[in-house]
């Protein structure tokens, strides 16, 4: 379990277990999310790796009748403690959706809106975060000409990287990302995994995906979970090649998935 | 053959039944404007009524009466009909209290306006007539309030569900609190259901006759305040009808209302289209 690369963690989730209703969607999960690194979760539909990356922002509030118990330790507080201040947390915790979800706004105005959201409001800082952000997002030379026009006349590729432009305005420490190319073409996907590797310098991320590919080429540690339980967890290339777990080596060999 | 022609019975039955609904309107529209129209003159929409016991005379103290009561039945429900919907939507969760409150507003939907007339004329008219000014404008407009409450929060309800989860969730994402969330994305998403909602009720308050024939009075002299009695364009309409078998004045006061109710209608769907296209970038 412990086996993952390590530089320093980040997130430290011990003992986490979740269920909606009683449906038991996470068992015990115990895992060291390593700073700037990107950790991929890898496993079959409804094994929980969304739950858990959901979990991470508390965005599971959101849903009726959950509850959870267990430990995730940021910043050397639990953030699964009621007193946690969810809107604070998710400024540094940011959240990249599978589809992309501009807001019915210009361009300007969808980068700007966490900023403004936090009180920013001098047209020149908006104005710079604003182009820093699309810059850091590798999307600034294609909308730099139109940033009043609607984000929703983008294409999906690039209202995806709109989103990831959106979120790095908030200046988070961790970026969470669900399967964030799997709307997506595949010339869209590698420009989105060209970005994701780009980011990994400054940020934290955890990225849930479907394809293993994907993990193998954007991922230093992946997670492999199979029906709510974290099976086996370790440097990507040692889970694909040198897989501890029978479940594992039948995932990445393709026997299911 | 055969079978085809047998095919052609249900089928230009089910057009009929159709097209039935746009024959009633245009109909309707036809008759109303073909006997009102000629009676609409610039002094008929801005003089003053014939005097008591006489037929003809302009309709201007019944058109500033409706206004009155339209715009405070507006003012007192769209914050309540939106307020409510939004806490339906987005501060409860299905459960038993948000049952009760849409199975009220349904309910509330479905009283004859008689009955809250009724209700009006004993609240409003009589107990709070210190308030009120007893008939007056401001309870024939609290009265209506109570008939556009349900319908608008209805609308207003079905207009906020349409707005994906994901923008919420993209909202919140960001760090904004749920207020902004809502003030920022989801009540500018859902806007134009909203209006559409609020033009609805306008619709009922301004074509509504029961509850304001026992709330509002009926005088026929032009307001000076809020709190003085009235008689909107349904009312007058009812009143020259019952008491002077007018219909001159009745088809003309009825071609003015049908044509305000148009006009509002059309312009909305003009001014939401437009919004609309707007948000969706085209």
């Amino acid at each position: 379990m412990d086996t993952a690369t390590e530089t320093s963690v980040e997130i430290s989730v011990k003992s986490l277990n979740l269920w909606f209703g009683k449906f038991q969607a996470l068992k015990n999960i115990n895992i060291d999310i390593q700073k700037n690194q990107v950790t991929a979760l890898i496993g079959p539909s409804g094994c929980g790796k969304s739950t858990f990356i959901k979990t991470l922002d508390r965005m599971n509030d959101l849903v009726d009748n959950v509850k959870i118990t267990g430990e995730v330790v940021y910043q050397g507080r639990n953030i699964l403690d009621s007193d946690t201040d969810v809107v604070e947390l998710r400024k540094q915790i940011g959240m990249v959706f599978q589809k992309p979800n501009p807001f019915p706004k210009s361009i300007f105005d969808n980068v700007a809106y966490g900023p403004r959201v936090h009180g920013v409001r001098k047209k020149q800082n908006l104005n710079e975060v604003v182009e820093r952000s699309l810059k850091a997002a590798v999307l600034w030379e294609e909308v730099k000409d139109r940033l009043n026009e609607s984000a929703l006349r983008l294409s999906g590729g690039q209202q995806q990287r709109l989103c990831i432009a959106r979120l790095l305005a908030v200046e988070p420490d961790v970026l969470l990302m669900d399967e964030p190319a799997s709307a997506l073409d595949p010339i869209a996907t590698s420009k989105i995994e060209d970005l994701i590797y780009e980011l990994k310098n400054d940020y934290t991320i955890i990225i849930v995906t479907h394809n293993m590919q994907q993990a193998g080429r954007v991922a230093t540690n992946t997670a492999f979970f199979y029906l709510g339980e974290l099976v086996e967890y370790a440097p990507t290339i040692d889970l694909f090649e040198r897989p501890q777990d029978k479940r594992t080596e039948d995932y990445v060999t393709g026997k299911f998935g | 053959m055969e079978a085809k022609r047998r095919e052609l019975v249900p089928l230009a039955l089910l057009w009929g039944a159709g097209i039935a609904t746009l024959v009633i309107l245009i109909v309707i529209l036809a008759y109303i404007l073909a006997n009102g129209l000629p009676v609409i003159s610039w002094h008929f929409l801005t003089g003053e009524p014939a005097l008591w016991g006489q037929t003809g005379g302009g309709i201007y103290s019944t058109i500033v009466a409706t206004l009155a009561v339209t715009s405070i039945s507006l003012l007192v429900a769209a914050p309540l009909s939106v307020g409510g919907a939004i806490y339906l939507n987005e501060y409860t969760k299905e459960t038993s209290l948000r049952m009760v409150i849409r199975q009220a507003a349904e309910i509330l939907a479905g009283i004859p306006s008689i009955i809250v007339g009724l209700f009006g004329f004993l609240f409003f008219v009589i107990y709070l007539a210190p308030f009120t000014g007893g008939w007056s404008m401001i309870s024939g407009g609290l009265t209506l309030a109570f008939m556009v409450l349900p319908i608008s929060l209805r609308t207003s309800e079905e207009a906020l569900k349409t707005v994906p989860a994901e923008l919420r969730e993209g909202s919140l994402g960001l760090g904004a609190t749920k207020w902004q969330s809502i003030t920022t994305v989801v009540l500018p998403t859902a806007l134009p259901g909203i209006i559409t909602g609020l033009i609805l009720g306008v619709g009922r308050a301004v074509g509504e006759t029961a509850a304001i024939l026992l709330t509002a009075g009926g005088s026929l002299n032009l307001i000076q305040s809020l709190r003085d009695p009235g008689r909107p364009m349904t009312l007058n309409i009812y009143n020259v009808l019952t008491e002077y078998r007018d219909t001159t004045t009745a088809y003309g006061t009825a071609a003015v209302l049908v044509i305000a109710i148009l006009a509002i209608t059309l312009i909305t769907d003009l001014l939401m289209n437009s919004y609309t296209k707007k948000l969706k970038g085209l």
